[in-house]
């Protein structure tokens, strides 16, 4: 995986600062970033979607998908200023990135792992 | 590294990986943590738990943090409870609505352990500084109140002893803040035994309750001495000695000491450190200064101390204004002194005399724009003799022991002269006699009468009709104050006989003198009304004794008092 997608070294500090609670942050992540999926796909509001944006956004950096969080930082922006056609891809991309980067993500819960 | 106490720590933040992360990182730095998913949950949570600091997302659904922080302060009240916004916000407009809402920083997404602790730890510095804050400020508000009842107390206890005396005289108005104690100003008044008054307006150095200690020893020897009938030379080196003893030394009392006389039609003033006061003579609109002339109370040792005072003729009507040092130190904003000269352009530009306080507050409010709380003004007015109505002293003795067959003769002599007030022993002596003390004014006039002439006149040769002017008024206190100094013999001898009388008894007192003696036909012949200021102690004499004469030339006075039904 390349690193435009995550930051290594952001996740590398989170296993450190998380210790046995790393595997419930990555299921908690994974599965706030699912819910948030599903609220993008399904609303055509501007200001809904850049509020959830905004939150998938935070999540997205603290967790070291960077390139996730920028998608969301050009939706939550540009949402108002977008047509819906340029929204709907937009939000696939994110939704692209998301499933690109989840198995990173699973793999991570393996004890295991080791970089 | 320090370590830091732990804080209980509220996070709000609806991501729940968010959450996760940052309440184990802040878990994991020592504090309790308390997590909430949105706004509305963090103010229970607040309420319920009190926390020490907030981590707070900014976009939360249900309450967001902006209402949640507005909240959340306004329950903390005068405690700090360190806001930190948790926000990927950019947008300098969103970081102000942060600020604005109550935040006190922000910590921005992806979250650094390193950071976050150093603004947990800046934060709890700022929050126990608050605390320490108004910890103090509660014990300043504490002490304070304590020294306010303190100041209460002694207050109420001074307003005992300081309104003894006459300061609610018709012919007496002053101006004194409640307070004044504490900013070291004194204001006494009280009659002398022979009806005239005594008023002292003091100003101890220094403010609050050192300024006021030295008010009370100050205050009793005032009414104490006067009461008994001592003079201001005698008064003023008792208080002088007094204070000198009890006061440390950068502590003293600039004092101006006057004794009004309806009886002498006189002021005799003694001006120690305070600004001018003024003897305002009506019938010309002149205003005499009575100029310090000496250091200030509790300054000189007894031996250097200078009890010199000066006399002045006043006519009825005519006002001795003193005023404290508040009124002429009193400064505008660019530190300029109201000062003499703006205070004298008042007394021009005054033209009902009564208003004349009010002239002068006024002009330094419209000078200064604020009232200063130090400010003591005193204007006494020469009343006719028969309107002073001196309170009856008040007798503690039960009158069975009342002597009533005695003579006693005194002599005094060259330097005792100089120095010695015999009359309050005198009068002290003869009030043990119980049908005297109804009399005890006039008797005490009369004694201080016949003393002062067969001194002034008798021993020391003066000249009464010196008296008849203003000028020859000044010139005469000048010549007795020097001839006293340099008086080396003569004496005066007092003889006082009491015996019984019918139901009641009688008292003659004779007062010899070594003088020259005068023309007593002469003297005699004058009406007893007369107002000159010469040759009144006569007249008085006359008029307030019985069957009064004179013999030996007018070196020896007799005088009579009797009473009907013994007290």
């Amino acid at each position: 995986m390349a690193d435009t997608h995550i930051d290594r070294e952001a996740l590398s500090v989170l296993r450190e600062v998380m210790e046995e609670g790393y595997p419930e942050l990555l299921d908690t992540f994974l599965a706030d970033s699912e819910s948030r999926l599903g609220e993008l796909q399904k609303t055509s509001d501007a200001k809904v979607l850049s509020e959830v944006a905004h939150s998938f956004k935070g999540s997205a950096s603290n967790m070291g998908a960077v390139r996730l969080a920028a998608l969301c930082q050009e939706l939550e922006s540009d949402a108002k200023d977008k047509s819906p056609a340029e929204i709907v891809k937009l939000v696939a991309e994110i939704s692209g990135e998301f499933a690109e980067v989840r198995p990173v993500y699973e793999s991570e819960k393996h004890p295991a792992h080791t970089h | 590294m320090q370590v830091q106490e732990p804080l209980t720590i509220l996070i709000a933040e609806d991501s729940a990986a968010d959450r996760l992360l940052l309440s184990t990182i802040v878990r994991r730095q020592g504090h309790e943590v308390l997590t909430a998913a949105n706004g509305a949950e963090a103010l229970d949570l607040f309420r319920q738990q009190r926390p020490d600091l907030v981590l707070m997302d900014a976009m939360m659904p249900v309450m967001d943090g902006f209402e949640a922080a507005r909240q959340i302060k306004a329950l903390a009240g005068e405690t700090l409870v360190p806001i930190i916004f948790l926000t990927s916000l950019t947008e300098s407009e969103a970081l102000v609505r942060c600020l604005d809402a109550g935040g006190d920083d922000f910590l921005a997404k992806p979250y650094n352990q390193v950071i976050l602790a150093a603004k947990i730890k800046a934060m709890d510095r700022l929050r126990r500084l608050q605390a320490t804050v108004l910890q103090q400020r509660d014990l300043i508000a504490k002490h304070h109140d304590y020294l306010l009842n303190e100041q209460r107390v002694a207050k109420a206890v001074f307003d005992k002893v300081a309104h003894s005396g006459c300061l609610s005289a018709p012919n007496i108005r002053y101006l004194q803040s409640p307070y004044a104690l504490f900013n070291g100003d004194l204001l006494l008044a009280a009659y002398t035994p022979a009806g005239d008054m005594h008023v002292l307006l003091g100003d101890f150095t220094g403010h609050g309750l050192p300024a006021a200690v030295g008010a009370m020893p100050l205050a009793e020897v005032f009414y104490g001495m006067t009461a008994k009938g001592y003079g201001l030379a005698e008064t003023l080196r008792e208080m002088n000695a007094k204070l000198k003893r009890i006061l440390p030394v950068d502590m003293f009392c600039c004092a101006t000491l006057l004794c009004l006389s309806s009886q002498r039609r006189s002021v005799e003033v003694w001006n120690g450190g305070m600004p001018d006061g003024y003897l305002h003579r009506i019938a010309t609109g002149e205003r005499v200064p009575l100029a310090a002339r000496h250091l200030p109370l509790g300054v000189l040792s007894p031996q250097a101390f200078d009890d010199c005072t000066e006399v002045h003729p006043m006519a009825v009507g005519d006002r001795v204004f003193l005023l404290s040092d508040g009124v002429i130190d009193t400064s505008d904003a660019s530190d300029q002194l109201f000062g003499v000269e703006r205070l004298q352009q008042v007394f021009a530009a005054n033209r009902e005399p009564d208003r004349l306080f009010e002239d002068i507050e006024q002009a330094l409010r419209d000078f200064r724009g604020e009232a200063r709380d130090d400010v003591s003004m005193v204007e006494v007015s020469l009343l006719e003799p028969a309107q002073v109505k001196p309170s009856a002293p008040v007798y503690s003795d039960s009158g069975q022991s009342c002597p009533l067959d005695w003579s006693v003769s005194f002599e005094f002599c060259g330097a005792t002269l100089k120095r010695f007030n015999p009359l309050p022993y005198l009068l002290q002596l003869l009030l043990e006699v119980h049908g005297l003390r109804a009399q005890s004014g006039a008797l005490y006039s009369v004694l201080a009468e016949l003393y002062s002439n067969a001194l002034e006149h008798g021993v020391l040769g003066l000249d009464s009709s010196l008296k008849r002017d203003a000028a020859g008024f000044a010139r005469y206190y000048q010549q007795r104050n020097d001839r006293l100094e340099a008086l080396q013999d003569g004496f005066v001898r007092v003889h006082l006989q009491v015996q019984p009388q019918g139901d009641g008894g009688r008292l003659v007192i004779r007062v010899d003198d070594s003088g020259k003696g005068f023309d007593v036909a002469r003297v005699m012949d004058r009406p007893l009304d007369g107002v000159r200021l010469s040759g009144r102690g006569v007249s008085l004499v006359r008029q307030l004794g019985r069957n009064a004469s004179w013999s030996d030339e007018g070196r020896s006075a007799r005088v009579e008092f009797s009473w009907e039904v013994q007290a």
